[in-house]
């Protein structure tokens, strides 16, 4: 960030992705990312883990649901890297990947912090953070053991 | 099936586009049937059939605007015939016509990106920030977890766009004529790994239409009627991050639906219009589709049996890969079964054809749909 040209300090950083926005059922999880907390929804009659956040539990249609801090803990499940992104702000190559989390649920994420010749699929991975422009973080993946893994 | 019609051009560009070409393709599919405007009473448009139907001055008493992607076509004869089997309509047109090619020259047209879905959506929030390219982004982690799971390799994938390529070099519309190898597969620039350029589809214009009516009407008609002998749809997800197995398509649903309806077995097919916006996803096909166990696409095709000479015949217009791909490509798929069962394909004819499944994949391997089709000699 700090070597963007003509950057001024009174100038709100223009977002570099495609930076996620936030819905009602979603409020919860993007305010716990400004403390880089990273929550996953469960139903209390299921006991299932939810993906991706949202108004009724996909496995009842109940809508007791409550968020709990995940260990953001996880195994590559497939990736790909991408040698000519659409977005000309993100220089390839990067690692886009489908990440299968302990509480067995899927998202997908980037993985960061490892060369993308060295990624590979069920690879250990644990949660990373990106800041977006507004103070949120969007969640990332590095190897577990990674030295620069925790936060930026 | 009684009409069909299709255009595309080895420039990659058409004339016309918009409901012109619609039209055009509708009036063609028409003549090839020998009816006209006035006998058609049901209308399927994967954008709207309301204003196509309204553009055409008719009132069509069966609509479906169906949209699942690339397969909406094979949902449309699926949905056109239960319809007329019901009683609900005589004659149905399906058309399609996309020329995404002329439009970009003309500095219009869609392009997609981050702009293109306003306001929060699961999309939006979950997949859109983290910069997988679209649409091969999602087809290359189905080939990576793939390669992972069962040790497909890239020369397989590539045999793929080169038995395809053997086909298009009998197709005078094709984008792409010349023979094509491996090595040059390989040696094309990689887009989203594993995926190289030629393991992508084409982007040209093209278009197509079909006519369907009731097997009783069929028979006095111009062309010899094909039966749709059976159809299955099935999806399993919208997003790449929803799909629950990356390496098996809600395919093996539609298609064991359709096979089963049929009372056809895989063994029984003499073509296979396999829908191939990338090489992988026609080694899924062949997999859920059961023409070979899940996980031996890769070897099953190694030897060429789906090229001219082979065994199961696939793609014999060239397919996405090599004749063209406008976006949605499903109904070129039905008008080559068609015209393939007619016994009308000249040098790339499929001798003795008389069973052929057209398989429709739509958004990101989301929606699959299944239409087996046979000659009378089949019924
Ligand atoms: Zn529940």
């Amino acid at each position: 960030m700090s070597q963007t040209p003509a950057q001024s300090s009174e100038e709100k950083p223009k977002p570099r992705r495609f930076e996620p926005p936030v819905s009602p059922a979603t409020q919860a999880f993007w305010d716990a990312t400004r403390e880089q907390k990273f929550l996953l929804q469960w139903c209390t009659d299921c006991r299932k883990a939810i993906f991706f956040p949202r108004e009724v539990c996909p496995s009842c249609l109940g809508s007791s649901l409550e968020w709990k801090e995940s260990a953001g803990r996880g195994r590559v499940y497939t990736y790909t890297v991408e040698y000519r992104p659409q977005n000309p702000n993100l220089a390839g190559p990067y690692t886009v990947a489908l990440i299968d989390l302990e509480e067995g649920v899927r998202m997908m994420s980037n993985v960061v912090d490892c060369d993308p010749d060295r990624v590979s699929v069920g690879m250990d991975v644990g949660i990373a953070w990106e800041a977006l422009s507004d103070g949120r973080h969007l969640p990332m993946f590095a190897p577990t053991g990674s030295t620069t893994g925790g936060d930026q | 099936m009684v009409g069909v019609a299709d255009d595309a051009s080895p420039t990659g560009e058409l004339e016309l586009s918009g409901r012109a070409l619609e039209a055009r393709m509708i009036s063609e599919a028409l003549e090839d049937a020998g009816l006209t405007l006035a006998d058609v009473d049901g209308v399927c448009h994967a954008g709207s059939s309301m204003g196509l139907a309204e553009f055409l001055g008719i009132h069509p008493r069966f609509t479906d605007s169906t949209n699942t992607g690339g397969s909406s076509y094979e949902v449309h004869v699926e949905h056109a015939a239960a319809a007329i089997a019901a009683g609900l309509c005589d004659v149905v047109i399906g058309v399609y016509a996309s020329t995404p090619r002329s439009d970009r020259k003309r500095g219009g047209g869609f392009r997609g990106g981050p702009g293109m879905m306003m306001g929060p959506n699961p999309m939006a929030e979950w997949e859109m920030p983290y910069g997988l390219r679209m649409p091969m982004g999602p087809y290359a982690m189905a080939a990576t977890r793939h390669m992972s799971q069962y040790g497909t390799t890239s020369e397989q994938l590539a045999q793929i766009a080169v038995s395809t390529r053997q086909w298009a070099t009998m197709n005078p519309k094709a984008r792409h004529q010349d023979p094509l190898t491996i090595e040059e597969v390989l040696a094309s620039p990689m887009q989203t790994s594993p995926l190289h350029l030629l393991d992508c589809c084409l982007v040209t214009d093209g278009a197509g239409a079909f006519v369907m009516t009731s097997a009783e009407r069929a028979r006095d008609l111009a062309r010899p009627p094909i039966y749709v002998l059976g159809a299955g749809t099935c999806h399993d997800h919208s997003m790449i991050s929803e799909m629950p197995d990356l390496t098996v398509t809600p395919g093996a649903i539609s298609g064991a639906n359709a096979f089963a309806m049929a009372g056809v077995k895989p063994g029984d097919v003499d073509l296979l219009m396999g829908y191939d916006s990338f090489t992988i996803t026609a080694l899924l096909h062949l997999e859920d589709l059961g023409f070979c166990a899940k996980g031996e696409g890769g070897p099953f095709v190694e030897d060429g049996k789906t090229a001219p000479g082979g065994s199961l015949p696939m793609n014999t217009n060239g397919g996405g890969l090599s004749y063209t791909h406008p976006g949605m490509y499903g109904m070129f798929l039905l008008v080559e079964a068609v015209r393939q069962l007619r016994g009308e394909c000249g040098v790339r004819q499929v001798d003795g054809a008389e069973v052929a499944v057209a398989h429709g994949s739509g958004m990101v391997l989301s929606c699959m749909s299944t239409i087996v089709m046979g000659t009378e000699a089949t019924l």
